[in-house]
């Protein structure tokens, strides 16, 4: 039984810490604050200009100008600030930012990422992406392992890259691995998720890893 | 030196000619100047580059001048949300030019601080880095991005006096305040017009000298993208569900 969603939210969640400023993306990431542990001080940044943000609105509660970086209405907490995108990503290019939580569409064993564009298709944009990769201090995948029995943990990407040498860890369906971004250390698989194999695994990667459970 | 116009034509009288850029604050619909964006469209200006973080959706905010093909090149961080844009760029009639969400806000506020470039980690070793100066600093690598000027800033703000002095509210903020200081000509449209002195001066964000012209957008409609919403019962932060 691999992880659901869920459980890799939850998985995500336990790289938290007291004191935290975090940014989570869109997707599985978003689910992530939804296993912040009770009592732990997490506040969650949004890269238009807020930091700190509550649950959604309740019906009728809904304010146009109050929104995240996924454009859903949001709501503000005791703790919550206001300013411009320009002082939003000097938080995050400044390395004020603890902690990002974003989804991927391939990872290569030194830690490059690709999740912004596919060649060929129709391109939306990076968003905040590459200066999210680019200056948090730790930078967690959260992904499917593999998609249509294609391996999205590469020993190079193919596709463009968000980030050259950017990612910490990265949390799938089948486990949690970590890569030596900076020390060249390479990647390490250290946990599998319950009921799944070490051959289920080495099957669908194409990064070579050690084993450091 | 009066600031205040009557409405967004004549506000914009003088200031529109083809083939300029144009900044239009705003984050998705939120916070995006619609009325002076209308003005723009009913002027009928072409070739424009527009400088924005999104493309507004199909029929809304910048989608206004989509629909007319009145912009030859967007520089925008993303564009996911706007058909038309989508069929344009695919014929080959419209440019899109992608920054970096941060690295376009930094040449927005480069620009309008008389910054002409800087160097940032953001997308170095990626393709955006092409063709752009490297350097290394205390063993990391950063590219050289360039600031930005336009010759038309359009910004909205929640609150102004007649000096254009401007307060912004909640996320409404955004990109406003940076391209209200990096328009040769900054047009402001606020929610609420107030005179010198009612607004404390610690609270002004965007200060008047930043704004040429402004109006009074008292009933500007504002328009909602991801309508989230929670049932009455307690949910933790980012939970809830889509309607």
């Amino acid at each position: 039984m691999a992880w659901t969603r869920e459980q890799m939210a939850e998985r995500a969640a336990s790289e938290l810490r007291d004191g935290f400023y975090v940014n989570l993306g869109i997707g599985i990431p978003t689910l992530v604050s939804n296993y912040i542990p009770p009592g732990m001080s997490v506040q969650l940044q949004s890269e238009n200009g807020m930091l700190g943000f509550g649950p959604f609105p309740y019906e009728g509660e809904e304010d146009p100008d109050l929104i995240n970086a996924g454009k859903q209405t949001v709501t503000e907490i005791p703790t919550t600030s206001f300013f411009s995108s320009a002082d939003s990503f000097a938080m995050i290019r400044g390395g004020h930012i603890d902690l990002s939580i974003l989804g991927a569409m391939q990872v290569a064993e030194n830690g490059d990422l690709a999740n912004w564009m596919i060649p060929g298709k129709m391109v939306k944009g990076m968003g905040g992406a590459m200066d999210l990769v680019a200056g948090v201090k730790k930078v967690v995948v959260v992904m499917e392992h593999s998609a249509k029995n294609e391996a999205k943990l590469l020993k190079r990407c193919t596709l463009p890259l968000t980030g050259a040498g950017v990612v910490d860890m990265v949390i799938t369906d089948l486990g949690v691995f970590t890569i030596d971004k900076r020390g060249g250390g390479g990647m390490a698989l250290i946990e599998l998720a319950p009921g799944t194999t070490h051959e289920e695994v080495r099957n669908k990667t194409e990064a070579s890893y050690r084993i450091a459970q | 030196m009066k600031k205040l116009y009557p409405d967004a034509q004549a506000a914009l009288a003088g200031l529109l000619r083809d083939g300029m850029m144009i900044m239009a604050g705003g984050f998705g619909l939120c916070g995006i100047p619609e009325v002076l964006i209308k003005a723009i469209r009913d002027s009928g200006v072409r070739n424009l580059t527009v400088v924005s973080n999104n493309a507004g959706i199909d029929g809304v905010g910048l989608g206004l001048l989509l629909d007319t093909k009145q912009i030859k090149k967007m520089i925008s961080s993303y564009v996911g949300e706007n058909k038309t844009f989508a069929q344009q760029y695919l014929a080959g009639e419209l440019e899109i030019e992608f920054n970096p969400q941060g690295t376009l806000a930094e040449r927005i506020r480069a620009g309008g601080a008389g910054i002409p470039a800087f160097f940032t980690r953001t997308g170095a070793g990626t393709m955006i880095a092409k063709g752009k100066e490297e350097r290394e600093f205390e063993g990391a690598r950063y590219i050289m991005e360039r600031g930005l000027v336009a010759d038309l800033s359009i910004v909205h703000a929640w609150m102004g006096d007649t000096e254009g002095n401007l307060v912004y509210r909640k996320t409404a903020r955004n990109f406003n305040p940076m391209m209200a200081t990096a328009g040769k000509v900054t047009v402001a449209e606020v929610e609420h017009l107030v005179q010198p002195g009612d607004i404390n001066p610690d609270h002004i964000i965007t200060p008047g000298i930043f704004v040429k012209r402004m109006i009074h957008v008292p009933n500007a409609e504002k328009h909602i993208e991801q309508r989230t919403v929670r049932r009455r019962s307690d949910a933790p932060a980012g939970t809830g569900e889509e309607i």
